[in-house]
């Protein structure tokens, strides 16, 4: 195989007595979509936001395309083509959903501290983001308040924003959260055509999804990963049927 | 669901409308007012506008930054004071007194947002506050000039010349730099750096998590606003002819939200017509009522409760009703 894209080695966080990230080493290769699975509170979204560089690890390494991140902040890691989005929806509902996409063009195109140009002008700017719209689905949106949207395209925007900062790794916190299955049908669509382009990881708590998107899984339980594998190996793992899956199973 | 995506306000806009009205109007104040032997009523005109001008400055941090500021009335002295310096060291040009408060309030600026700006909300709120208190109580350990009664000086010069003497000319000066100003901000907000500006206020987070780092940003806003601030700091020692710590008490920072709030804020035009509002009727309310700051508190919450967005959203939303358009929001 080849070289990792993100290579994580022995990350920890605690908060007090709580470890919540537990000695957690991982690799994600390029091309691939990486799952992260596990129960509510397993420290999911706290890996993430070390990994984007919202969050700090106590310590261990976090290494991107052969170069050490661990103490780079959000925009630096941005800039390299790091991106993320959120489990609860971060836009900016008083802009336009144009600009909401443009604006994250405009953060790598050119200064922005120019003061006099109106941005809103400004051609390259608006084609570009409207080819990530178009990309995502949400063309014929473009000139909504963003905060009108409905839930499940307010997902894709955000999907949207991070496409417009041009990431070669794509951190998505649960980005079927809370959307109707037709929505989730158009997110997973959405995913599988981007695969080609942009390696992933993904947490997510819909397991028809993960299996369906998922090249490789990992399990985390209470900060720690338990098990690795494809889909069809986490599907038999003891461990995560006792983790995890045991109350599915039981249903059916 | 129509609704113009700009960043407000943009061409067209019913408020760049609005306000060429306002100018249009104050324009003709003055032969107006001696037409009917009112002439005393230009210079509270004029104190009209420099409050619009400190207000607008307010709205840049506040309304597109979300940044607000609750000592921005130390600016405003720091305005006055380095005109009233520069005077007494026989520096008279209005141009250089000008210079002079820039600089000053760029100094201050950098120095105290250098800490401020690494709170966020009421922590702002709170430090913003303190400096400007600092900024008050500093002024008043300056015997030389007047300690906490202040000092009174002489109109700046114009080109070597005492333009500034007539009222008249004073108040079109006024006009004129508030006009600039107004199309400044209109121009700085829909740029590029004003919708960087306006993606902080959105979502801080958000705007990192896109690649911002936001402090340079708010930080460049923070000291534009400062300079105008201090641009209507040195207009309004020229105006009062006369220079004291009050104008930059803790009330006045006050004075100048409340303007912003009051008229709509995070679109010029709100803190422009809020100010003009706010000085206007604290001189006829303060003619017929002794209390009334009463009134004008009732007014206040009137505004906020039924309006929020201030005057320009309820001028939207009644000309929205008219012409059939609705309620967007
Ligand atoms: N700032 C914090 N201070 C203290 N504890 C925290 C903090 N942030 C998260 N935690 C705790 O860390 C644990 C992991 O939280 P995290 O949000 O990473 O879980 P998660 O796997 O994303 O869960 P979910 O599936 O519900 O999103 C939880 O027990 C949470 O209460
Ligand atoms: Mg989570």
């Amino acid at each position: 195989m080849s070289q990792p894209l993100l290579e994580v080695t022995s990350l920890r966080k605690s908060y007090g007595a709580l470890a919540v990230t537990n000695d957690v080493s991982l690799k994600v290769f390029p091309g691939q979509i990486h799952a992260i699975i596990g129960p509510n509170g397993a420290g999911k979204t706290t890996l993430i936001s070390q990994l984007s560089g919202q969050l700090a690890p106590d310590s261990g390494e976090v290494r991107y395309d052969g170069e050490v991140i661990t103490h780079l902040d959000m925009a630096g890691r941005v800039r390299r083509g790091l991106a993320r989005s959120f489990q609860l929806t971060r836009i900016l509902p008083g802009l336009s959903v144009l600009e909401n996409v443009a604006i994250a063009v405009q953060a790598r195109t050119g200064s922005s501290f120019r003061f006099w140009q109106v941005a809103a002008q400004e051609r390259a700017l608006n084609d570009e983001a409207m080819a990530c719209l178009t990309e995502v689905g949400l063309g014929p949106q473009a000139m909504r308040l963003a905060r009108t949207l409905s839930h499940g395209e307010k997902r894709q925007l955000e999907i949207a924003i991070a496409l417009a900062t041009k990431p070669r790794l794509l951190l998505l916190d649960e980005p079927l959260a809370g959307t109707g299955p037709e929505e989730a049908e158009i997110l997973i669509a959405l995913m599988l055509r981007l695969k080609s382009r942009v390696t992933m990881m993904l947490i997510e708590h819909d397991m028809s999804a993960v299996f369906q998107l998922a090249d490789f899984i990992s399990v985390l339980v209470y900060g720690e990963i338990v098990a690795g594998g494809t889909a069809e190996d986490i599907r038999n793992h003891p461990k995560v049927r006792e983790a995890y899956l045991g109350e599915e199973e039981e249903g059916t | 669901m129509t609704q113009t995506p700009s960043q407000m306000p943009a061409k067209g806009d019913p408020r760049i409308r609005i306000a060429l009205c306002i100018f249009a109007c104050l324009a003709i104040v003055p032969p107006l007012l001696s037409l009917v032997g009112l002439d005393y009523y230009t210079s509270v005109v004029t104190r009209m506008m420099i409050y619009a001008i400190a207000a607008l400055s307010l709205d840049l941090i506040l309304g597109y930054g979300a940044l607000v500021s609750f000592g921005h009335a130390a600016f405003f002295g720091i305005g006055a004071y380095a005109a009233l310096f520069l005077q007494t060291r026989g520096i008279t040009d209005f141009f250089l007194h000008l210079a002079g408060a820039s600089l000053a309030a760029t100094a201050f600026a950098l120095v105290t947002g250098a800490i401020a700006l690494r709170t966020r909300g009421v922590y702002f709120i709170m430090i913003s506050l303190a400096f400007g208190q600092m900024a008050f109580f500093f002024f008043i350990s300056l015997s030389a000039f007047g300690g906490d009664d202040g000092m009174s000086l002489s109109r700046a010069t114009l080109f070597g010349q005492e333009l500034l003497r007539s009222e008249v000319t004073l108040f079109y000066l006024v006009l004129v730099i508030l006009v600039v100003i107004f199309g400044f901000l209109c121009r700085l907000t829909r740029s590029r750096f004003g919708r960087v500006l306006i993606g902080t206020r959105e979502d801080s987070l958000r705007m990192e998590a896109i690649g911002y780092r936001i402090m340079p940003y708010q930080m460049a806003a923070y000291v534009i606003s400062a300079v105008i601030c201090a641009i209507a700091g040195v207009l309004i020692a020229n105006q009062l002819q006369y220079v004291s710590p009050t104008l930059s008490s803790w009330q006045r920072s006050g004075e100048f939200i409340i303007m912003v709030v009051l008229g709509g804020v995070g679109n010029l035009v709100g803190a422009l017509a809020g100010a003009l509002l706010t000085i206007g009727l604290e001189e006829a309310l303060a003619r017929f009522s002794e209390h009334w700051k009463l009134w004008f508190g009732m007014l206040l919450l009137a505004v906020v409760l039924f309006s929020p967005g201030g005057l320009t959203r309820l001028v939207e939303r009644v000309s929205g009703r008219i012409t059939g358009k609705g309620d967007d929001r």
